[in-house]
């Protein structure tokens, strides 16, 4: 019985046999799509690499093109070079440079054109091009370079240049070939799809002498390159050149947003560098330079670098207190009870608060908002109240991510209830209160933030109580096109748009009579600020970080702002006058304010080098700061090691780094 | 002297014959896929694919006196000793290979490399032989279908680790030799419908796919016979109809909803190429136009244009069909398939005949094997079949191929020459 299976078997062998016979008579026979019309001749595939898309800012000015340049390809079994040392000469490479390379395209394949030289500017390959007819084997192929003629914002554009091997192994769709242009950070990497376009492929007959016949079957097998779109940025570029001026010779970042669109306008990281250095031949050697810069040039500080708020997150404290019913217009404290110190004569309502920036104040404002739920139990009440006060601090988009259009944002830090239980392990549950927490009153202790956020902070108080995500697209191929759907629906924080006029006019009064009147004030732009000052000092550095955040004008606010000034000393000084000139040149468009604008040129707050961690090479990568938290460190240690991240190293590491 | 006279004489001369076909037919096509008509290398340059394969062909006959000389009790005996023997090399491999192509499966020595995996049917085919030997084996009684998916699935789990999708899906053929020694004719059935609609899943829109399958148990409750068209069998074929929605329901939110976007791109790639047209959807057009480029009679010997400047690529190992269908044509491409099939039947046929059950279930392994290869191979080549990188047997470039493959088939006619032997005895 079993043994007539094999009739089955066999027959199931010669079933397989026959339809491949069909097959092969179909493809081979009837089929002619395949036949090559001349047997000599053969098909080759040519790539069509499509324009990359261009980056205009807001109102239309080019900020990014593409230059075109030839790439020289080189098959190595077919070069035939006379004379090598004159070709290196022509070439103006080295001897060993020339081997290298060429050992590179024969280990990827003797018969397949690899790179021989990238970016050969038209002049060069204008001088080459005659002597290149002696030299068989190298074949030109026109590229592109990006170009930016508006020589500003280089982090937050990113740059363009060959993908990397994780890339390559690791992309969800297979597109990028070795040797393929890729976006790396900023708008480049966010918008790549749309910008790159789509590659094409020709199919061409060409000979055995490798000239063309024309396409393969009439183009039926081709498929059409796709040109990158457009990018239309919110950026404002006059703007944005005119506060990179300002931030010269300091570090930090100035960010400001359109509150009614949540349009970034100004995007600043100090101390930049200029985003062409990064898309020459020599950007290897560029980018090596720029890595190993102790002044961190690459990191993009408005969305990657962590401050404490300081005290512009008092403005936070007395929305949320009032939204309680904790804290009244007309609440009075004086200094008395607090354990901090303060500058101002003391005995403060909310507006005034507000405008002297009293610390006393927004403590016993913390401390009846945490004591609030009246727990008996004083560990209990802590843990509540910090609780409600974490839900409706995150409402303002802070201890998240934003979801700005720019890879690596950070999420910052906005403390727990589990934070602090896991810092103070060794006491047990619940062993921390009021007391061990009131430095978050004032913006200090544990939070850390990013310039963006705080920026972002000044349109929700601008809007009385909403944002929309800030974002840099304005359009995707055309101005107002594409435009994620994210980027129109607004967030509400859960405080009553009444509760913002009180800290509304203690922020105009802060600037309109405050410590910063004289820097800040400049006459018909009416801003509403808060100054800051995030401790630095006691980590080593000489100076404490200078913050400003604000909107403009008062009534109707065109422009909320955010500025960071590194080491540059307590007040805000330094923070509120750039402020106060970016939106000064944004309303007005022009500068009026000369004297204060020369003066902020010319201050120099450039820690000095002896200050720095030695140069270390280490990528811009977006480090969570969270994630130190959630290590399990030693309980008083874990307060101490949650500092900010501060986008200059701090003298501990640098020690502890040799 | 006259021992070896004795063996040659028992060794089946049609098999030896078409064997020597094949590899020397192969050995040819390596050279043309390698030859470039710029730089004119001979066909034993030692440097090119075609000399080190002349060596492997040299080395496969020292092979063959070795397979031969040894007392053919000596395969039943150690049967699984060498099982054991390859999976210990496999977990080696796994530890002290080498990275090839994103695979830790070779072994290096010098310039040559060895792939254990290649070894692993072999071994398997023989423990199964011995296996299936014991009397009161039973392929209807679980505990021994248990014990034979072990001995089959424990080196297919192993090289699978190793990231070998295609090695591992040769061990599926032993199907074949199982369906002979008496495994239920459904067994078989249910797979081949569950691989069929595991790839209909992912190609064809659900509603084509669902209406398909309705309008298949239509169509078989139409053909029932009348005296057995009850309620019964007619609820049965529903529920199958069910279950096979149900299947594909699943494989469909395993892969997009499971899976990471690029493990879910490799499967897609895998059955549909024209998902990248770039990369893999290159490879199969290229095959198809360098096959189709042949006609009837081919371009003629070393006159492919389609299959030079690595235009297909992997062309003397996977690709090997290519050049037979663009140099030799139409006519080419038949005396391949038809050396195959001639083959393929010249093993069953003295399978059947043999006396031993071991040698008869060895056989059908060999049998299984090769089928399976050429089945994937050419019909991948021929946008028939996935791509999945395994060789043509005796055709492909590579030693450990044409090593195993040699030794499969020639460790079968050594079993096969002590039939005719005891005959005379």
């Amino acid at each position: 019985m079993l043994e007539n299976r094999k009739f089955i078997i066999i027959g199931v062998f010669c079933l397989v046999g026959l339809l491949y016979a069909a097959r092969l008579f179909y493809l081979q026979i009837l089929d002619d799509s395949y036949s090559l019309e001349s047997s000599s001749n053969s098909i080759k595939r040519v790539i069509e690499v499509p324009y990359r898309g261009q980056i205009y800012d807001r109102s239309g000015k080019l900020m990014v093109y593409n230059t075109p340049v030839y790439d020289l390809y080189v098959t190595p079994k077919r070069v035939k070079i006379p004379d090598t040392l004159a070709f290196c000469r022509m070439m103006d490479l080295s001897l060993s440079e020339f081997d290298s390379i060429m050992s590179i395209a024969k280990a990827y394949s003797p018969v397949k054109p690899s790179v021989f030289l990238r970016q050969l500017s038209k002049e060069d390959y204008a001088r080459i091009q005659d002597a290149l007819v002696d030299y068989r084997g190298f074949e030109p192929v026109m590229s592109s370079m990006r170009t930016y003629p508006s020589h500003t914002m280089a982090n937050a554009l990113g740059y363009v240049s060959e993908i990397s091997k994780k890339k390559l192994e690791n992309q969800e769709t297979p597109y990028y070939r070795q040797g393929d242009y890729i976006g790396h950070n900023g708008l480049e990497e966010a918008y790549e799809v749309e910008l790159r376009g789509r590659r094409g492929i020709k199919y061409m007959m060409q000979n055995v002498r490798g000239v063309d016949k024309g396409s393969f079957k009439n183009g039926e097998f081709d498929t059409a390159a796709v040109a990158g779109k457009n990018l239309y940025t919110s950026i404002d570029v006059d703007v944005q050149r005119y506060a990179d001026s300002l931030m010269q010779n300091k570090v930090g970042a100035i960010i400001a947003i359109d509150p009614g669109t949540g349009e970034i306008l100004t995007s600043v990281s100090a101390p930049t560098y200029d985003p062409n250095l990064l898309s020459s031949r020599l950007f290897s050697k560029n980018y090596r330079k720029l890595i190993a810069n102790p002044y961190k040039p690459l990191i993009n500080r408005p969305i990657m670098a962590s401050y404490r708020p300081g005290s512009t997150f008092k403005l936070i404290q007395a929305l949320i207190a009032q939204q309680q019913g904790t804290l009244f217009s007309n609440t009075y404290y004086g200094h008395a009870g607090s354990p901090m110190r303060c500058h101002c004569r003391g005995g403060n309502n909310l507006r005034g608060a507000v405008q002297n920036s009293c610390n006393p104040y927004f403590y016993q404002v913390f401390r009846k908002y945490i004591y609030h739920n009246g727990n008996p139990n004083t560990f209990r009440a802590s843990a509540i109240g910090l609780q409600e006060w974490h839900d409706h601090v995150i409402k303002f988009g802070i201890g998240e991510k934003l979801g700005v259009d720019l890879p690596s944002e950070l999420r910052g830090n906005l403390p727990t209830v589990g934070f602090y239980d896991r810092a103070y392990m060794h006491h047990g549950e619940s062993r921390w209160k009021f007391s061990n927490i009131y430095s978050l009153s004032i913006g200090e202790g544990e939070l850390l933030i990013s310039p963006l956020k705080l920026a972002n902070l000044a349109a929700i108080i601008a809007n009385r109580g909403w944002y929309i995500a800030p974002h840099y697209v304005k359009g995707i191929g055309k101005l107002g096109e594409g435009i994620p759907e994210k980027y129109r629906e607004k967030h509400y924080t859960d405080i009553d748009p009444q509760y913002y006029i009180p800290v509304i006019e203690g922020m105009r009064m802060a600037v309109a009579a405050g410590t910063v009147k004289k820097e800040a004030d400049i006459s018909g732009i009416e801003l509403c600020g808060k100054t800051g000052t995030s401790q630095n000092a006691r980590f080593g550095h000489d100076h404490d970080h200078s913050i400003f955040i604000g909107f403009a004008p008062m009534n109707n606010p065109k422009i909320a702002i955010a500025v960071f000034v590194e080491n540059a000393g307590w007040g805000g000084v330094a923070a509120a006058s750039a402020a106060a000139l970016v939106a000064e040149r944004y309303l007005k468009r022009k500068t009026e304010a000369t004297k204060l604008s020369e003066w902020l040129m010319k201050q120099n707050y450039m820690p000095p080098l002896s200050m720095l961690p030695q140069p270390r090479v280490a990528v811009p990568a977006a480090k969570k700061p969270a994630d130190t938290t959630t290590k399990k460190v030693l309980p008083n240690d874990s307060l101490r090691r949650l500092r900010p991240m501060l986008t200059l190293a701090r003298k501990e590491i640098a020690g502890s780094g040799q | 002297m006259a021992r070896n006279a004795e063996i040659s004489r028992n060794i089946d001369t049609l098999t030896v014959v078409l064997y020597l076909g094949c590899v020397l037919m192969g050995w040819l096509n390596v050279y043309a896929a390698v030859y470039s008509p710029e730089e004119q290398t001979h066909l034993f340059d030692m440097s090119t694919n075609a000399g080190k394969q002349l060596m492997w062909i040299g080395t496969s006959v020292l092979l063959i006196i070795c397979v031969l000389v040894i007392d053919y009790k000596f395969y039943d005996t150690f049967a699984f000793v060498f099982y054991l023997f390859m999976i210990g090399m496999l977990l080696l491999v796994m530890v002290f290979g080498s990275n090839i192509n994103g695979s830790r499966s070779w072994f290096k020595f010098g310039g040559f490399s060895l792939q254990p995996a290649e070894f692993a049917k072999l071994a398997t085919s023989l423990a199964l032989a011995k296996y299936l030997d014991q009397p009161g084996i039973n392929l209807t009684k679980q505990k021994d279908l248990l014990w034979i998916g072990g001995i089959i699935g424990l080196p297919a789990l192993l090289i699978i680790l190793s990231n070998e999708t295609g090695s591992t899906l040769v061990f599926a053929s032993f199907v074949i030799m199982l369906y002979r020694e008496g495994l239920p004719g459904w067994i078989p059935l249910t797979g081949i419908t569950l691989a069929a609609l595991l790839i209909l899943a992912l190609i064809v829109p659900f509603k084509f796919l669902f209406l398909g399958i309705a309008v298949l148990c239509g169509i078989v409750i139409l053909l029932l016979p009348r005296y057995n068209r009850n309620v019964r069998n007619i609820i049965g074929i529903g529920l199958i109809g069910g279950a096979m929605m149900l299947t594909a329901t699943g494989v469909d939110f395993f892969v997009n909803k499971v899976l990471q976007p690029h493990q879910r791109n490799r499967i897609k790639v895998l059955i549909d190429p024209n998902v990248d047209p770039l990369g893999v959807g290159w490879n199969v057009t290229q095959a198809k136009i360098a096959i189709g480029s042949g006609r009837l009679d081919g371009k003629g010997f070393l006159e492919g244009t389609q299959t030079k400047f690595d235009f297909v690529p992997e062309q003397s190992t996977d690709f090997i069909f290519c050049t037979i269908g663009e140099e030799h044509g139409f006519i080419g491409s038949m005396v391949v398939i038809m050396l195959f099939m001639a083959l393929l039947s010249r093993i069953v046929i003295l399978a059947e005949k043999q006396r031993s059950k071991f040698a008869r279930v060895y056989g059908y392994c060999v049998a299984g094997i090769i089928f399976f290869h050429v089945m994937v191979n050419i019909g991948m080549t021929i946008g028939l079949m996935p791509v999945i990188g395994i060789p043509l047997p005796f055709f492909s470039y590579g030693g450990s191929s044409l090593w195993s493959f040699t030794l499969l088939l020639f460790i079968f006619l050594k079993l096969d020459s002590r039939r005719t032997n005891s005959l005379f005895n």
